[in-house]
């Protein structure tokens, strides 16, 4: 008992009403979805309960490593980093000749969160998107298939780069030091990144079913509509502006720009990886989560959110990086 | 060493198997849970055997036993202790079929005693691609045991994974789909054009883990 409650005690209070927050928050949609066949009996809700139940589950992952530490964290983007990156280079286009490369790719991931684990920002931010971006190739041209050689480094590069490097920055936020001023630690960081990335799709996904008429790209994603692309918009650069400044230390332009971008951000890579799927020719990624589709499915806003949400942090506020 | 069995499956190979393929199944309520009952897949891969049994609902696992090639799975030592004692194989002396001594008889037994056999009619892995010439020993048991449902069973990407020659194993998404159950009807070459249009069904609703 005195281990939970000094466990509890050593963390952060605004993380800790965040997560109860983020509890409430869920909860309250339970009971929403429990209303909902009294207003609509003849709607069927089992997709909205499974998406439900399922991010119980990831809220409980995702806040569980952020409670226990760097370590936790880095070792679940470990986890979503290789089921994302088996995702995406099992459904694109790779030849018969490629598949010690997908196993190569599985190394550059490893390698890449041993920079986090050393601590290393110089490493990390060169070792991707300049060394394996020429490794992978070269790897390629020794195996000797020249036949849509140019087009498969891409597949290669666009997997490693969304799936790895990207979804890397957001473990790489649990190094920032406790000398930075930050005001809900660490933690605090990555769960507002999260917080904001996923209440980008929500209030997307919301305002498009409620008020959603104009479509906004109807080749790629005929679902989306510029009423919900500017209601998330406005919802989630309200959140950032006003809930921002207790998890991290932006203030200002900084937390203007974040504001505005990381909306937009959050939606591009949900269209972008729209495209890739629709190119491919599947709806989900996987079934790995009930409701969702696959792991990539709900990550995909995420590879772009984090490494912006990390460089503004880092030009406006982190002395680390 | 039923036991020993289901716990090397499911808590040794299961989580391995997930980690390695994700193992999507579509129509997982298909697969029976009691025997006598004979799945029936497409072959590329040793993973393929693997994957049927991680994925079995651990209820009707102790039942399902693969047929395979005694020639090559019972060459003695481990591969033959595994393969009796965790795979739980029939054997099938492929080598002597066609020298009037009934290869068959061993599944043919294991159905009427309630098994579950899995069995590969193309006789041997793959390129993973397209399936080859279906062997008709398949509609022979179901004649012999018609009481017993055909499930056909496309497994997808296995092949990846680890392929025929292959050494090392390549983390790669796999996706098995359980077909509708097919009864005997009492043509042989009816029930053979049959399965092999529910396996090409199911192979054509596959997602596209193949390579490019």
């Amino acid at each position: 008992m005195d281990t939970i409650t000094a466990f509890f005690a050593g963390q952060s209070l605004a993380l800790l009403w965040g997560l109860g927050g983020v509890l409430a928050f869920l909860t309250l949609a339970v009971a929403v979805t429990a209303l909902m066949p009294m207003i609509k009996p003849a709607g069927d809700f089992t997709n909205l309960r499974q998406r439900i139940s399922s991010w119980w589950v990831m809220i409980a992952l995702l806040a569980g490593a952020l409670l226990m530490g760097w370590q936790a964290v880095t070792a679940l983007f470990v986890v979503i980093s290789f089921i994302a990156l088996r995702e995406f280079l099992s459904l694109a286009p790779v030849r018969r000749e490629d598949r010690l490369i997908v196993l190569a790719a599985f190394v550059a991931m490893l390698i890449n969160y041993l920079f986090i684990v050393i601590d290393d920002y110089g490493l990390y931010r060169v070792f991707i998107p300049t060394y394996v971006f020429l490794i992978i190739p070269f790897l390629m041209a020794c195996i000797g298939q020249t036949r849509a050689f140019l087009a498969t480094t891409a597949t290669f590069h666009w997997a490693i780069v969304t799936c790895v490097y990207n979804l890397g920055y957001i473990a790489f936020l649990m190094r920032t030091p406790a000398s930075e001023a930050l005001p809900a630690g660490a933690a605090g960081l990555v769960f507002f990144l999260l917080v904001a990335t996923e209440a980008n799709d929500v209030a997307q996904y919301v305002w498009g079913k409620l008020f959603g008429r104009r479509k906004i790209v109807p080749k790629v994603s005929p679902n989306k509509t510029w009423e919900g692309f500017l209601g998330g918009w406005l919802t989630t650069g309200l959140l950032i502006w006003f809930v921002g400044p207790v998890f991290t230390p932006l203030s200002g332009i900084g937390l203007a720009v974040l504001a505005i971008f990381l909306p937009v951000a959050g939606f591009a890579g949900d269209v972008t990886m729209s495209a890739i799927k629709r190119d491919i020719g599947v709806k989900d990624t996987s079934a790995l989560i009930p409701g969702h589709g696959g792991l990539l499915d709900r990550a995909d806003s995420l590879t772009f959110t984090a490494p912006l949400y990390f460089h503004i942090l880092a030009y406006f506020a982190l002395g680390r990086f | 060493m039923l036991w020993f069995r289901r716990l090397v499956l499911v808590l040794i190979a299961r989580p391995i198997a997930r980690i390695f393929t994700g193992a999507d199944i579509v129509g997982r309520e298909r697969l029976p849970l009691k025997g006598p009952a004979i799945l029936v897949a497409n072959h590329a891969s040793h993973v393929d055997t693997i994957l049927m049994l991680t994925l079995y609902p651990s209820r009707g696992l102790d039942r399902v036993r693969p047929a395979a090639a005694a020639d090559y799975f019972l060459r003695g030592g481990l591969i033959s202790w595994f393969s009796n004692t965790i795979i739980g194989i029939v054997p099938v002396a492929r080598d002597k079929a066609g020298t009037g001594v009934d290869v068959l008889a061993p599944v043919r037994e294991a159905l009427k005693a309630g098994d579950i056999v899995l069995i590969f009619p193309e006789g041997t892995r793959g390129d993973g691609e397209a399936m080859s010439d279906l062997k008709s020993g398949v509609a022979r048991l179901a004649a012999d045991v018609p009481e017993a449902p055909v499930i056909p069973i496309w497994l997808q990407g296995a092949g990846r994974v680890l392929p025929k020659g292959g050494f090392v194993p390549v983390p790669m998404n796999c996706t098995v789909l359980v077909g509708e159950p097919l009864h005997w009807q009492g043509d042989r070459a009816a029930f053979m054009t049959e399965l092999r249009d529910r396996l090409e069904d199911l192979h054509a609703n596959a997602p596209p883990q193949r390579w490019a």
